[in-house]
């Protein structure tokens, strides 16, 4: 893949015009999809796919051109040729851009990740005989993610992940599971092993008789997968450049009003541990990391290329959303979670979160899978699925008790259009006062 | 290299098998968008590849790939031949059971003032104007305009000589504009964020695009200044683009076949609806009538097959508020052994078919937009969704809104801001009291419904008037 980038790169800059700039980026991946239900196999198939994107510049006007490859050098060249030609005639009706930006210096960078990826055929004869008799669900998906990155000024970038992403449910019935995951790049049988047989244990607490709470305040603890679904609902928006400075963001209070968080509370996006590359489309390095927030207090924008410009910032990330998001730890040993919470709720997993009051942080969402009500610190009964209307500032903030040593490692299982780089390492956190809705 | 030619490629190259199917998709899509009177660098895509479908024996696999050459399919028959061996030992899909397509056709959208009609600097123009509407006070702080211009064309074929060729336009406009004072920000849309329509440049008057740029931007400063929406039990009138919302997570998504036979459990959700359900449950009062159908040529999803060769008909999905078949396409009809609709669906040629609401429209009665308002003593009316929210059952929900009026004794008042209204589906749709007639009646549709494993975002169509619900729990923010 790296080598036919290079060629076909090389070739599409043989056919620029005097004065023209321009910045391919290139995408690509091989992947194994194997989808389950009751533990029986109901999709399987792989998917192979690789395209470019072309962002041609002259005369500070700028515009972008994205195609699949066919693999066929002579073929994906004259594509590139065709777009070539559209894109100059663009050029000439559009006006100047203020806001482009791209990197003059040049930075060459390659980062190939060893293969050691599981045989498919294998890892799902294990999960299939690991799973004997239980009601499974889920994906498992596992191949090479390349990203490429060539400008006419001679810098390339180039980067290929491994990995799997094992995402599952056990079900026990109706809407009562334990949900799990296995992700990385060294499979290793021993672990689906123990993390089925944990679910097994699971399911018998599972099996009581569900508990309904009444809408009001409860004290919860919220597991690092729970979190990450407010995570993933807060950056959207909640750390861009842009955002902050058209007042969109949902950390607005944050900004005009200097409300702060816990002062335990550090976020950062981390590009040196994460899976994303560490170059952008218009080919900027991305620093090792970026405080986002430090001791409770706002710190630090995400700005791509273009906020960059426009807001008279440095480019710190790709896009203005955290990929690698960390979040300190605390001093919440994992071993006493259900002691400290004592009498409230378990939340293992939320679902499905949006904004009530955006301006406020407020977000509604429910809960999902193996929610668990907890009595003087012994889980007694599974939860009805519940509603919860809450402040996130709330959450990280007045209300937020305590969080956990332990951080853990999340892949993001997410695969719309292509499989997903974006990873986090969050804590679990105990929290008073939680409002439930509906 | 053309559809038919990389037909016939595949034909000299595929091995025998039991069945095989080829799915060619060529997709096209071209966006303008003007930002703070900046145009943006215009940016035009393609995505061009096949999807594999070989089933032998017991098994049953897929594979995808844009490498059309003949290299590049010879290899994908062989991963979709090797996953046919692998799924052979533990399929849950009887592949003896399945009912092969037996009908070729084709179909286009409708289209009469072409996208190419206008050129790039007329475009461009026309989302400037729209900038200079939408800028109209020192408090708009950001705001834009777009367009975006999307062709599909599908070849679908399989080894029984089926042959199928559909060729699809989309259009989809968009504006907003963004309001601030302070530490209060709210924004309005242009009917919403992303909906979109089948056909040309000739769908632009639907969305009233240009001409309600000023509106959206009164009303994003109308919202800054506006009260919270109170927390109440009251009557709530639903306009076209939420009751889009509405039907599409709390009816379409629950009676989804694929989620009632467990296949999204781990991703989108089950259902609370169940097989036995069918035929027997009364879903909403007797007002409500839902179809599933491709009658509307400007509809999201009208189309004449769906994604596995299957012919596209209206069905009644609920008639006089009872439940009478699920969304499911043949795959999925077989195992749950229940009719089903035409509604196997792909987003692209790199995933699979699965069952997917396609244009899912309740049907018009026989209230003026007056008599709706008139009938309501306390209340709320709301527009666009802004937000969204439903559990993995597709029963306990929260959906808000962009703009609301508060309704008193029978006339519209004062505009509140962040309206938000939550229930229980299985309850909601119980408390329709009246339902608008043709002249409330709107098309509206949305490219980003997602699901599936690996995932799929697809487009929907969903068609309704203004409705009326009566005792629902309203609240604002803060």
């Amino acid at each position: 893949m790296e080598s036919y980038f290079r060629e076909l790169s090389h070739k599409i800059f043989s056919h620029l015009h005097g004065g023209e700039i321009l910045l391919i980026n290139y995408q690509a991946e091989e992947s194994d999809f194997c989808r389950f239900n009751q533990n029986k196999i109901r999709q399987a198939g792989h998917v192979q796919q690789q395209n470019v994107q072309m962002e041609l510049i002259c005369d500070q006007k700028q515009c972008v051109a994205k195609f699949d490859l066919s693999g066929n050098l002579s073929w994906d060249v004259e594509l590139a040729k065709e777009y070539l030609t559209i894109q100059r005639q663009q050029l000439i009706v559009i006006p100047q851009d203020p806001f482009l930006h791209y990197a003059n210096e040049l930075y060459n960078s390659e980062k190939i990740s060893e293969n050691v990826l599981p045989n498919t055929e294998d890892a799902i004869d294990h999960i299939n005989r690991t799973a004997k008799n239980l009601d499974l669900v889920g994906i498992f998906a596992s191949g090479a993610l390349h990203n490429g990155f060539a400008n006419s000024l001679g810098q390339f970038n180039w980067q290929t992940n491994y990995s799997f992403n094992f995402d599952w449910s056990v079900y026990l019935q109706q809407d009562k599971a334990v949900k799990q995951n296995y992700a990385g790049n060294v499979w290793q049988n021993e672990l689906i092993q123990q993390k089925i047989e944990f679910a097994k244990e699971t399911l018998p607490i599972l099996s009581q008789k569900e508990k309904s709470i009444r809408p009001g305040k409860y004290r919860i603890y919220l597991t690092s997968v729970a979190l990450q679904e407010l995570f993933e609902l807060l950056n959207w928006g909640g750390f861009g450049e842009k955002s902050h400075q058209t007042a969109q963001t949902p950390l607005l209070k944050m900004k005009t009003e200097g409300l702060e968080l816990n002062s335990n509370i550090s976020i950062t996006e981390n590009f040196s541990t994460g899976f994303s590359p560490r170059f952008t489309k218009q080919g900027f390095k991305l620093p090792a990391s970026v405080s986002l927030i430090k001791n409770g207090k706002f710190d630090n924008c995400l700005a791509n290329s273009r906020s960059a410009k426009e807001f008279d910032t440095k480019v710190n990330c790709n896009i203005e959303h955290p990929c690698s998001m960390e979040m300190s730890n605390g001093d919440l040993s994992m071993d006493n979670v259900l002691q400290e919470l004592d009498t409230g709720v378990f939340i293992s997993n939320l679902w499905y979160c949006n904004y009530s009051d955006r301006n406020n942080c407020r977000m509604t969402g429910m809960t999902r899978f193996a929610c668990m009500w907890v009595e003087n610190g012994i889980p007694i009964a599974p939860l009805s699925v519940m509603r919860f209307d809450e402040s996130l500032l709330n959450l990280l903030g007045e209300k937020l008790q305590a969080v956990t040593v332990e951080r853990e490692h999340i892949l993001d299982a997410s695969t719309y259009h292509a499989r997903s780089n974006t990873s986090w390492s969050l804590p679990g956190i105990l929290v008073d006062d939680f409002t439930f809705t509906l | 290299m053309e559809n038919q030619n990389i037909l016939q490629l595949f034909k000299n190259i595929v091995p025998p098998c039991d069945f095989w199917s080829l799915r060619l998709v060529d997709d096209s899509e071209e966006t303008l968008c003007v930002r703070e009177h900046v145009v943006q660098p215009p940016t035009m895509s393609r995505s061009y590849g096949a999807h594999i479908t070989i089933m032998q024996g017991r098994g049953m696999g897929y594979a995808a790939t844009n490498e059309l050459t003949q290299a590049g399919l010879t290899n994908a028959i062989k991963r979709a031949l090797n996953w046919c061996e692998i799924s052979s030992h533990n399929n849950i899909l009887d592949i003896s059971k399945i009912m092969r397509p037996k009908k070729s056709g084709s179909y286009q959208s409708q289209v009469t003032k072409p996208w190419v009609q206008l050129d790039l600097n007329d475009k461009i123009q026309l989302l400037q104007d729209i900038n200079k509407h939408l800028k109209i006070h020192d408090c708009i702080v950001d705001w834009q305009a777009d367009l975006t211009y999307r062709r599909t064309e599908m070849l679908f074929a399989t080894s029984d000589d089926i042959e199928i060729n559909q060729q699809f336009y989309y259009i989809t406009p968009g504006y907003q504009a963004v309001a601030n004072k302070d530490s209060q920000t709210q924004f309005r849309t242009g009917g919403g964020w992303g909906t979109s329509r089948q056909g040309g440049l000739e769908q632009l008057l639907s969305f009233d695009f240009p001409a309600s740029a000023n509106q959206v931007a009164e009303d994003a400063i109308a919202l800054v200044d506006a009260q919270e929406c109170p927390e109440d039990t009251m009557s709530l009138l639903l306009m076209p683009n939420q009751m889009m919302l509405q039907i599409h997570e709390s009816i379409g998504h629950p009676l989804e076949l694929d989620r009632i036979l467990g296949d999204e459990r781990n991703y989108a959700g089950t259902s609370f609806v169940t097989a036995d359900m069918f035929g027997e449950y009364q879903y909403g009062s007797e007002l409500l009538n839902v179809t599933s159908n491709a009658i509307l040529a400007e509809e999201l999803a009208s189309y004449a097959f769906d994604d596995e060769g299957t012919p596209s008909e209206q069905q009644y999905v609920i008639q006089n508020g009872k439940l009478l078949r699920p969304l499911g396409g043949v795959m999925s009809q077989i195992r749950a052994n229940l009719p089903g609709v035409a509604n196997a669906r792909a987003c692209d040629w790199n995933r699979p078919a699965i069952d997917r609401m396609a244009n899912l429209n309740v049907v018009a009665g026989d209230s003026t937009f007056t008599e709706l308002v008139a009938s309501i003593e306390n209340g709320v009316l709301m527009d666009s969704n802004k937000s969204w929210s439903i559990d993995d059952s597709r029963n306990k929900f929260q959906f808000g809104c962009e703009f609301a009026r508060i309704i008193k004794n029978g006339t519209l008042k004062q505009v509140v801001r962040n309206p938000n209204y939550r229930g229980i589906s299985a309850n909601f749709w119980q408390s329709l009291s009246a339902v608008g007639d043709d002249s409330t009646f709107e098309v509206w549709g949305t490219p980003y419904c997602g699901k599936g494993e690996p995932n799929q975002m697809i487009h929907v169509g969903h068609a309704s008037p203004a409705c009326v619900f009566d005792q629902v729990d309203v609240f604002g923010g803060v």
